[in-house]
């Protein structure tokens, strides 16, 4: 009896010795980032006011603001998510419900899921032969739009796929067994079902994309920049234009890059106040795409 | 041997005539019975020919599932296919909708010929979706969509275009009013069908298959995953059915088949073992195997 104590003993000490090894790894990582948020919102927050999100750049440290920078990056989203989003949920959906399953597709598979993984930088150098050298359409918004859009369509592929094939058999039966085609039962169940999980990878992907930098600066992003593109919507006929499309632009991370660069010491305090708004957009992102799929499971169950 | 038949089920037993007719060896061993009693018995009139299945064969990739299999189902009638786990009952019930098509290597051999009109519906000319819209299926596990109720009938009108919505809702109406479930839920059509109890969303898959006046309807184990009330109701249901529907239906229960059905095919090892009148496969089977399967034996 005595050494079945002991064996339970020993079993338990290592039981113990992972828990406390475990604890430290995960204080290790989330000490450092919560250190890293502590500092960026000790240096920026103070800078943080109306006037910082109503300005332009400018020599001076206190004058400057992220204006053009919030407002190119939403612009930049807006497109990447016009281009990548009807592409992913397309390409997935054919992936998963239509195309064969044979050789060819398992490469297909395979160069998808090694997409999502190539550095960011190569899709900058890839649209600069491409969007700017080949097809002219220079340093704009609608370059840089693409350029990300292109980045996060292997991540939006997956999620698609994931989330179609989540889809039970017995529904698409159901489906089928009413003298439905497969394109009845896509649109009007697979895709609805499954869209809660396909918007979350579209923002997870978009949040990623949204503090690129590399890329954007490859196809050239201006550091500096002291107005706006036209506005979208306009007080007269057509009332909408797409001027905007073909303005040149700048991004938050890349008027933080350019703030960190400075030597002065009040720029750096802006950099870390635009670290912090960048933060929030992501932090905010994040928090819609955790809302849907909360939405969305509520009102489906398997 | 003995006779597991409840003594209050319906005897429905029909003369053999018209189109449809009872395998002659199986109608042989009924010779101990009078021959007479039959016609008279519940004064029905004798029932035409649904479908006839000829030579059936099927594979799933190299595996022969059916081997052989003739069959005739008789209209507005049940047809149960009984035996043990594996003897491919639910892989002959999917080959009269063309499910099979909608997975890669499966392959039919033979007939299945639907009258009047006379069309193979497994031909290789014939569209599977043509098949589906006209042979209706409730599956095993009750399987809504999440939609509304209201949505859940209406789906396959909607697949045929119908979007006048007078017309739906009459036909939503009726559907559920067919599958006894109006009363139950005319309050809350536009209630998600997930609300529904579990034997509720089976009775609301029947309602859907109805909505569409499919001239069959195939059951795969209908009641498999439901309680004993909720069981009976669907079996209830299926009595009334028979009025204006062809039915098929496969069933574990065998006590079910002899409840449910007129006439009982046995199926063993992808073989139709016997076929005939569900009370003299369930009082006098002609095959050994038969009376093995049903006096509990093995399966």
């Amino acid at each position: 009896m005595h050494s079945v104590q002991k064996i339970i003993a020993r079993n338990k000490l290592a039981d113990g010795i992972f828990v406390v090894l475990g604890l430290l790894a995960l204080s290790i990582g989330i000490g450092t980032l919560l250190a890293l948020i502590v500092d960026l919102a000790l240096h920026g927050a103070p800078r943080l006011s109306w006037q910082f999100f109503t300005s332009f750049p400018s020599r001076f440290a206190d004058k400057a603001g992220i204006l053009s920078a919030w407002v190119g990056t939403c612009m930049v989203m807006l497109v990447t998510a016009a281009c990548a989003v009807p592409l992913g949920i397309a390409a997935g959906t054919y992936l998963e419900e239509y195309a064969p399953k044979h050789w060819v597709t398992d490469i297909i598979e395979i160069n998808i899921a090694n997409l999502a993984g190539v550095p960011s930088i190569v899709y900058g150098l890839m649209a600069l032969g491409l969007f700017i050298y080949q097809f002219n359409l220079g340093q704009t918004v609608l370059t840089a739009g693409l350029t990300l859009g292109l980045l996060i369509l292997p991540m939006v592929i997956i999620a698609t796929r994931e989330s179609v094939r989540s889809i039970p058999r017995n529904i698409r039966e159901a489906v089928y067994a009413l003298g439905g085609t497969q394109w009845q039962s896509i649109r009007d169940h697979v895709l609805p079902y499954s869209m809660g999980g396909i918007l979350t990878g579209v923002i997870i992907a978009m949040s990623r994309a949204i503090g690129e930098s590399a890329p954007v600066i490859t196809i050239g992003a201006l550091t500096f920049i002291a107005f706006l593109p036209p506005a979208p919507l306009q007080a007269v006929p057509p009332f909408v234009s797409f001027e905007w499309i073909t303005s040149p632009y700048t991004v938050m991370p890349i008027q933080m890059f350019n703030w960190v660069s400075r030597p002065q010491e009040a720029f750096q305090a802006n950099a870390a106040a635009a670290g912090l708004v960048l933060l929030l957009m992501t932090l905010l992102m994040n928090g819609i795409a955790i809302y849907l799929r909360y939405r969305f499971r509520k009102r489906i169950k398997w | 041997m003995e006779n597991i038949l409840t003594p209050d089920m319906p005897r429905t037993a029909r003369p053999v005539a018209s189109n449809f007719q009872v395998p002659r060896g199986t109608t042989e061993q009924t010779s101990g019975a009078p021959a007479a009693e039959a016609p008279a018995a519940h004064g029905a009139e004798a029932p035409k020919l649904k479908a006839r299945v000829t030579g059936l064969n099927f594979y799933y990739g190299e595996t022969h599932a059916l081997k052989n299999v003739n069959l005739s189902i008789a209209e507005k009638r049940v047809t149960a296919l009984i035996g043990p786990s594996g003897c491919g009952k639910t892989t002959y019930l999917r080959c009269f909708n063309r499910m099979h098509d909608l997975y890669p290597n499966n392959r039919y051999e033979g007939e299945i010929v639907l009258y009047p009109d006379e069309i193979n519906i497994i031909g290789p000319k014939v569209d599977p979706i043509e098949v589906r819209m006209r042979i209706g299926m409730v599956f095993q596990k009750a399987n809504p969509f999440p939609k509304t109720i209201y949505e859940n009938v209406a789906y396959g009108l909607r697949v045929r275009g119908v979007r006048k919505r007078s017309v739906l809702d009459e036909k939503v109406e009726q559907a559920l009013r067919e599958a006894a479930l109006w009363d139950e839920v005319k309050d809350r059509l536009q209630d998600l069908a997930f609300n529904l109890s579990g034997g509720q969303q089976q009775r609301l898959c029947i309602a859907r298959a109805l909505a569409t006046d499919p001239e069959i309807l195939l059951f795969d184990e209908p009641t498999s995953a439901l309680d004993p009330i909720a069981t009976a109701r669907i079996e209830e249901l299926i009595a009334e059915l028979r009025e204006r529907v062809t039915i098929i239906i496969v069933t574990h229960n065998m006590q079910q088949a002899a409840r449910v059905s007129d006439y009982t095919a046995f199926m063993y090892l992808g073989e139709l073992i016997e076929f005939g009148d569900t009370d003299i496969i369930f009082t006098n089977p002609s095959k050994k195997q038969t009376e093995d399967y049903i006096t509990g034996r093995y399966g």
